[in-house]
């Protein structure tokens, strides 16, 4: 991993850190008591998570009448958040996967909490999957399982059974990806651990780790071999979300466009997801020397390139309206952009393809309130997208006899709000009893990107050493 | 056969053939001593085993699953000719109030389930409206009475009878007045009861009267021909049709006898080249001039002048005397008369009016043009309204005044649906003896002394004569449901006969019908009239004529001259009865209530119609609540719908809403505007009163399928032309979307990814012809009845989750011209009806693609493609992700988006038993979640394919109906088996498949089973128009 870097690189680590002091920075909330902050958070997620499941449940129990869907518009918010959050969930794969292979040293700061933030939006997307189902309890048909009805089987030229593949393979990979990443560092912290409960917990998830020469380099083929697979899947999986509605014949969703402006909204929504929750863990953590401007800053420049390929695309859809000559799919983006839903489109281009362009400026870009505040919007924006993909083109197809409008109820707005219960409440058990940056990885870029570099970089650790290091048993 | 000598054993027993082998060489298990060994030593043997052991499992496995079986009994004596699972249909009669329909019922062991139309009906010749098609699911009101009821209490039939009988003595011993009030009697043996009845009690007296009325027209036949009757009309005879305000398709006098000749005037084929020309005017947009060609409005003020005009603009040519009266300018009120003056002799004026004096000036107006003895045969007249509204309305002075002793109510509900019902309301306690028939305590019912249930008509002997001549028989399909007794038998025992009605109709037959059969024997005549349902000696009898009496004319002008006005600048109101609930006696029927009006498609409501240009003069807008008061009566509060076609400064309001008392789905649901109704004469009017409307606080959102009105200038979704243009080119109005490929220009549906699917034996398909759907919706409500369909209720309407499988898409014409306008302007102006639009209705279902979007997308392959064409949706398997609904081009598909059946959130008739009792048991009912769709009736097609295989031969054509086509009062629809060249379906398709034949959004290549044929309306082609065409046909 540690390989040269260039010296007019900037530094990723600062503050002068030791490898002690990432050990000690990263461990502190792993170890200590819950900090205040953490427990009020904590309670709002778990009491928003309370209420959405009782509205989730009386979805379920009741039918989905509840919500405000129609015989026009069949779909609206339940798919609208399942892609909305199968997109944010896209940041975490690609930060550790793809940018692994490009060798993009400031991903060692990020990646842990990304991919965590992704296998949580994965499983919120899932909830939906279920939630929006009529019949949940049969969800096993969606499989491809064998049965005693004879013959029947799923069809297979369904995008719905490609999206149940697609997504169960990626959420399988990353939540494996994440693990693997995290066994060092589970390790360090069952050293570290007082108390015997946390000794077992951790030592049975550290899968044995004793860091001798052997492990270390199983580690890093694993997690070469692991980015190898997940990088196709960042891409494939929003691909396969786009075929819902690109393999349609809706206008508005029936467009060979969808695939990589699926794939370009799905990182732009994800990492600025990561900015926002980053952003919140560095203070709270005090993280900041790791997590630093320069991050931030990179994760602001990819948020701009894809915000802008987002941009071209949504232009391009309404110059092949136009020059296909369908009177139909001319209507459908006529109607988005000047429809009744007017205000949901005019929401998503401001805040998908104007605002990211601000971070054009480099003190925008370099701003945490700036990055934070831009990043809620690209996501409000992404949403919208959404939104106005499914909602609007629905709401008015072919028969304008059928043309109805849509209006959430309070069931479309709890059960979203369940899924922020549930995404925040993992998020934040996983923040509390999980090392949130990866140290063993930032201790491998200390040495050639730390801003101060400290004489001695192995330092000493500040707290106390219960038991002797597992890896060095061969020393005895 | 060579013997060889070769030879297996299985042991070394066998090969020695000793004798232990020997001994045990038969039994199983040769190697054991015994079985008993085996299974433990007892005395058991291995079969008196395997009987324990299935014994056990079968005792365990019923202890396990103890289903609730509930009352499900088997027949002990079998009914001959009564199979479980196979319906039997029997010829009866329908008849609510004064409208009639010829029928056949479906029964299913011993319950009837479906109504169907009666072919061997001269009459109604197997066509149904909504109402008949509903009516059986009145039988199954469980607000019903169960029994007789004194007052509040209930009551038994021996103590109401004697109750009754010494009351009534008591009565007719102080010579006080008897009447027996009623809706119109069709039957000519239920007169002979009441005349039985008046022979025991003399001072009975009979009064019919309407709700709504048409005793005008009963008058001014007096007056113009001496004959108080209502002619018959022969609409097929006709090529210029003028309605001056009648809705003779959806409410006026006999809807269902018109509908069927009208449309055969409007049908075109490749052989039949030539149409009607309908002008319609009138007040508010109605069905039937929705179906107009010429439209023009009048404000009711003017309705008598229109008339008048009309009648002077024919009589100027064809010399007849002139009448004085003040002219008015009625839009295409001048080319009326010129195309009636060159249809002269096949020319048909009709008049909504109950102006008698109106009415009189249609006559002469007919007389002129010949339509005596060929349009119409004032000689043969139609009975289907008879009620004499001055009867009734002295009536109820003297009921007010006290001079009434005793009433009988039956089918008459007037404290509702009469002008003075209040009035009445306030005098009934002061009469001594009131006694109603209505089978529940409505507004009428509940202020009687008595309330002697009769019951439904499905339950009933009883016959009818609709027209003169024209006999039709009634008989029951199941016994008595509640404790209930016919209206005659109650009469008959009361007047001291023998209450057994049924020999009664027998014997009156005999007597009266008998004699016209020309020999035979009386049993054979009467089971051939039950088998038949109908009796036509009639049949076939010219139309005549008859001599217009001038002298009436004079009289009846002046009368009119004085009456209405030129010009009013005030609002007036009109009121109008919908085609769904009528008059609002069946309006506890959730079929009906949730069948979307034809124009307005609203339902579950009424509200008052006011046009665009009225609305925004009113600062009004669709929802706003207005009060619409007329002088010194109570204001009734109503929301407001924007008719794009009413006439300007007038406001609408339905009659049939507003019951108080009817019963759970009808009451509260909209206003009663009876109040509202005027009388003048002694003649209820309906229209011609001022009205102030104004904007009380508040928004009551109106329950509509629809609210898009136009069509978006989509001609992949609506095609049509004009008569002209169809002569010269049978493909005028046909959209047919081409591509450019690298071989040149090719059509859209040429180029495919698709394989098709083999359709080797039946390819079921469908045509509906635009031209004859007149868009009365009897086909929606005979789909409900037949597919189970549920009903959702006002909220869910206005939730758009309607769960129709079939709907009638009404479009309006717009006026705006894209092209000038620049798209998004253009598209926002197409938004907007006409101000007095041209209507197109699209009945719209599963089109059963060949390429179908929906089977594509499931994930679980519960909506898969039959070899016969059938897009078929398997409940049991779907999961309910909706993709299917959503990537429907035809939205179509209907999501169960709760538990409709036993929810008491959806108190219709799916949550009582009693209501359960109308379910076709070949649909299942579908279950939360699921999706469900119209299906091609493919339980229809399953028991026809099974008839046919069972009698070993292919299915005929046309044997298999759907539903919706049998509902058809038009025949618009024609299903069938597009594989067979003898079917209906192959040959209009062979004759139009280069002409008016189209797939609606043919371009996307779905290659539906259904096909329309292009609406063609009799117009001239407009100026402005042509020119339109003929810049388009340039571009291509």
């Amino acid at each position: 991993m540690s390989h040269i870097t260039s010296p007019v690189r900037t530094p990723l680590v600062t503050g002068g850190k030791t490898y002690a002091d990432v050990t000690e920075d990263v461990s502190r909330q792993v170890e200590g008591r819950p900090t205040r902050e953490w427990t009020i958070a904590f309670t709002i997620s778990v009491i928003v998570l309370i209420y959405g499941a009782a509205c989730v449940f009386w979805t379920w129990w009741e039918g989905l009448g509840v919500w405000g869907l129609n015989k026009t518009v069949g779909w609206a918010w339940d798919i609208t958040n399942f892609v909305w959050w199968v997109g944010i969930g896209h940041a975490g794969t690609l930060i550790s996967a793809i940018l692994l292979l490009f060798r993009q040293k400031w991903r060692t700061a990020v990646n842990r909490a990304a991919e965590a933030m992704t296998i949580f939006a994965v499983i919120c997307a899932a909830s939906f999957i279920l939630m929006h189902m009529g019949r949940p309890w049969l969800a096993l048909w969606a499989l491809p399982l064998p049965n005693t009805f004879g013959s029947l089987w799923v069809n297979f030229k369904s995008p719905l059974v490609w999206d149940v593949f697609a997504i169960s393979t990626y959420f399988t990979v990353s939540l494996v990806f994440w693990y693997i990443g995290l066994v060092p560092d589970l390790a360090t912290i069952r050293d570290r651990a007082k108390s015997k409960v946390s000794r077992y917990i951790y030592g049975a998830f550290s899968l044995g780790w004793n860091g001798s020469a052997k492990t270390w380099a199983r580690y890093e083929y694993i997690s070469l071999i692991l980015a190898g697979l997940s990088t196709p899947l960042v891409l494939s999986v929003h691909t396969i979300v786009s075929f819902d509605f690109a393999t349609s014949v809706i206008p508005g969703w029936h467009t060979t466009i969808f695939p990589p402006y699926f794939v370009a909204g799905a990182i732009f929504s994800g990492f600025a997801m990561v900015q926002n929750l980053m952003l919140i863990i560095r203070v709270v953590f005090k993280l900041e020397d790791y997590i630093t401007f320069e991050h931030i800053e990179s994760m602001n420049k990819v948020i701009t390139l894809t915000g802008s390929i987002v941009g071209v695309a949504y232009l391009t859809e309404f110059f092949i309206a136009w020059y296909s000559g369908v009177e139909f799919e001319s209507y459908a983006f006529i109607n988005r952009a000047t429809g009744p839903y007017w205000w949901a489109y005019w929401a998503m281009m401001t805040c998908n393809v104007i605002s990211p362009q601000l971070f054009w400026s480099r003190a925008i870009r370099r701003s945490v309130v700036w990055t934070f505040v831009l990043s809620v919007v690209v996501n409000i924006g992404m949403w919208f997208e959404r939104f106005v993909i499914i909602v609007t083109s629905l709401h008015r197809d072919y028969l304008p006899s059928s043309w109805a409008m849509f209006h959430p109820t309070l069931f479309d707005i709890s059960d979203y709000i369940f899924s922020f219960g549930l995404f925040f409440t993992l998020f934040l058990l996983f923040s509390k009893f999980l090392p949130v940056v990866n140290m063993a990885e930032v201790k491998t870029v200390i040495k050639s990107s730390s801003e101060t570099l400290p004489k001695s970089v192995s330092g000493v650790a500040k707290g106390e050493r219960v038991t002797k290091p597992a890896f060095n048993k061969d020393a005895e | 056969m060579e013997n060889t000598s070769k030879r297996y054993w299985k042991g070394v027993e066998e090969l020695r053939n000793d004798a232990t082998f020997v001994k045990n060489a038969n039994s199983e298990f040769s190697n054991v001593n015994s079985a008993d060994d085996l299974l433990g030593g007892s005395n058991t043997q291995r079969r008196d085993f395997l009987k324990a052991m299935g014994f056990s499992i079968a005792a365990v496995s019923l202890a396990a699953c103890e289903a609730p079986v509930r009352k499900a009994i088997p027949y002990l004596n079998k009914p001959e000719f009564t199979f479980p699972s196979i319906s039997d249909y029997y010829a009866s009669t329908y008849v609510e109030g004064g409208d009639y329909a010829s029928i056949l019922v479906e029964t299913r062991e011993g319950r009837p389930i479906k109504i169907e139309g009666n072919p061997a009906s001269s009459i109604t010749k197997g066509g149904t409206t909504a109402r008949v098609q509903a009516s059986v699911l009145s039988l199954y009101d469980i607000d019903k009475l169960k029994g007789p009821k004194k007052g509040e209490a209930d009551a038994d039939w021996a103590t109401v009878d004697r109750e009754i009988i010494s009351q009534l003595n008591a009565v007719a011993g102080r010579n006080g007045a008897i009447r027996i009030v009623t809706s119109t009697v069709l039957s000519p043996s239920t007169k002979a009861v009441v005349a039985e009845f008046a022979a025991k009690y003399p001072t009975a007296q009979h009064i019919m009267y309407d709700a709504s009325s048409a005793f005008g027209i009963v008058q001014a036949n007096q007056a113009s021909f001496g004959k108080a009757v209502i002619p018959s009309y022969d609409f097929s005879k006709a090529k210029t049709i003028v309605s001056i305000g009648a809705d003779f398709l959806g409410t006026w006098v006999a809807p269902l006898e018109f509908a069927k000749p009208y449309a055969q005037t409007r049908k075109l084929s490749a052989t039949k080249k030539e149409m009607s020309r309908h002008y319609q005017f009138e007040t508010i947009l109605s069905m039937t001039g929705s179906n107009a060609d010429y439209r023009g409005t009048y404000k009711p003020s003017q309705e008598g002048l229109v008339a008048a005009a009309l009648y002077n603009k024919v009589a100027a040519k064809l010399g007849g005397s002139p009448i004085s009266a003040p002219a008015v300018d009625i839009r295409y009120l001048d080319k009326a008369a010129e195309d009636l003056i060159a249809a002269r002799g096949s020319a048909l004026v009709v008049a909504g009016s109950n102006d008698p004096n109106v009415q009189i000036v249609v006559n002469a107006l007919n007389s002129l043009l010949g339509s005596y003895g060929t349009t119409i045969d004032i000689n043969t007249p139609i009975n289907y309204r008879q009620g004499n509204d001055v009867q009734m309305n002295a009536f109820i002075d003297a009921a007010k005044a006290g001079q009434v002793q005793a009433v009988l109510f039956f089918g008459a509900n007037p404290v509702y649906d009469h002008p003075r019902g209040a009035e009445l309301a306030q005098a009934l306690p002061k009469v001594q003896l009131s006694v109603s028939f209505a089978d529940r305590a409505e507004e009428t019912a509940s202020l009687c002394k008595f309330i002697t249930p009769a019951p439904h008509f499905l339950e009933s002997w009883g016959d009818a004569e609709p027209k003169a001549g024209f006999y039709s028989l009634m008989q029951p399909t199941i016994t008595n449901i509640f404790k209930t007794r016919q209206f005659e038998s109650s009469l008959l025992t009361w007047a001291g006969k023998s209450g057994d009605f049924a020999a009664f109709l027998k014997g009156f037959w005999r007597t009266n019908m008998f004699p016209k059969a020309g020999g035979g024997s009386f049993e054979s005549f009467w089971v051939k009239a039950l088998n038949d349902g109908v009796f036509e000696p009639a049949k076939g009898v010219a139309a005549t004529g008859a001599s217009f009496n001038a002298a009436s004319l004079a009289s009846a002008a002046s009368a009119v001259a004085s009456r209405y006005k030129a010009a009013n600048d005030g609002i007036e109101l009109a009121i109008y009865e919908t085609v769904a609930l009528g008059t609002g006696s069946s309006a506890n029927n959730p079929w009906l209530q949730e069948l979307p009006d034809p124009v307005s498609k609203a339902c579950w409501d009424n509200y008052a119609a006011i046009s665009q240009r009225t609305a925004s003069e009113l600062g009004l807008e669709q929802g706003d609540l207005v009060n619409v008061t007329v002088d010194g009566k109570p204001a009734i509060e109503v929301p407001v719908l924007v008719q794009p076609g009413q006439a300007d400064k007038t406001v609408a309001v339905a009659i049939g809403y507003g019951r108080e008392k009817a019963g759970k789905a009808a009451n509260g649901v909209g206003k009663s505007v009876y109040p509202l109704v005027s009388v003048a004469n002694g003649y209820v009017v309906f229209a011609g009163v001022s009205a102030k409307v104004e904007k009380s606080s508040g928004k009551r959102e109106i329950a509509q399928t629809q609210t898009h009105d136009t069509v978006m200038g989509r001609h992949a979704v609506l095609q049509e032309s004009v008569l002209g243009e169809y002569k010269k080119n049978p493909k005028a109005g046909r959209h047919e979307p081409k591509v450019v490929t690298s071989e040149g220009v090719t059509d859209a549906t040429n180029i495919t990814l698709w394989h098709g699917y083999g359709k080797p034996n039946h390819s079921w398909g469908m045509v509906i012809d635009l031209n004859s759907c007149i868009g009365c919706g009897a086909c929606v409500v005979g789909c409900n009845a037949e597919n189970n369909i549920q009903v959702v209720g006002r909220d869910e309407v206005i939730m758009r989750r309607e769960m129709h499988w079939m709907r009638i898409d009404r479009y309006y014409s717009s006026d705006a011209d894209v092209e000038s306008m620049g798209m998004i302007a253009g598209f926002q102006a197409l938004e907007v009806a006409s101000e007095n639009p041209e209507v197109t209705f699209q009945p719209m279902l599963c089109q059963h693609c060949t390429n179908a979007p929906c089977e594509t997308v499931c994930p679980v392959l519960a909506t898969t493609h039959s070899t016969e064409g059938l897009n078929q949706m398997t409940y049991n398997r779907c999961v309910g992700t909706r993709y299917c609904a959503n990537n429907c081009p035809y939205k179509v598909r209907r999501f169960n988006w709760f538990k409709y059946f036993d929810n008491d959130n959806f108190d219709y008739h799916f949550n009582n038993d009693l209501g359960k009792m109308v379910i076709n048991p070949d649909v299942t009912v579908r279950s939360r979640g699921v999706i469900e769709k119209c299906s091609f009736c493919v339980q229809r097609i399953q028991e026809g394919k099974l008839t046919a295989k069972k009698e070993r031969r292919r299915l005929l054509p046309d044997e298999v109906q759907t539903a919706c086509a049998q509902a058809c009062p038009t025949d618009a629809i024609t299903f069938g088996d597009m594989n067979n060249p003898e079917s209906s379906i192959s040959k209009i398709l062979a004759s139009e498949e280069q002409g008016r034949a189209f797939h609606v959004l043919e371009e996307i290549n779905v290659r539906p089973q259904i096909s329309y044929l292009t609406k063609i309306r009799n117009k001239d082609a407009e100026p402005k128009k042509e020119a339109k065409e003929a810049k388009k046909e340039e571009h291509a």
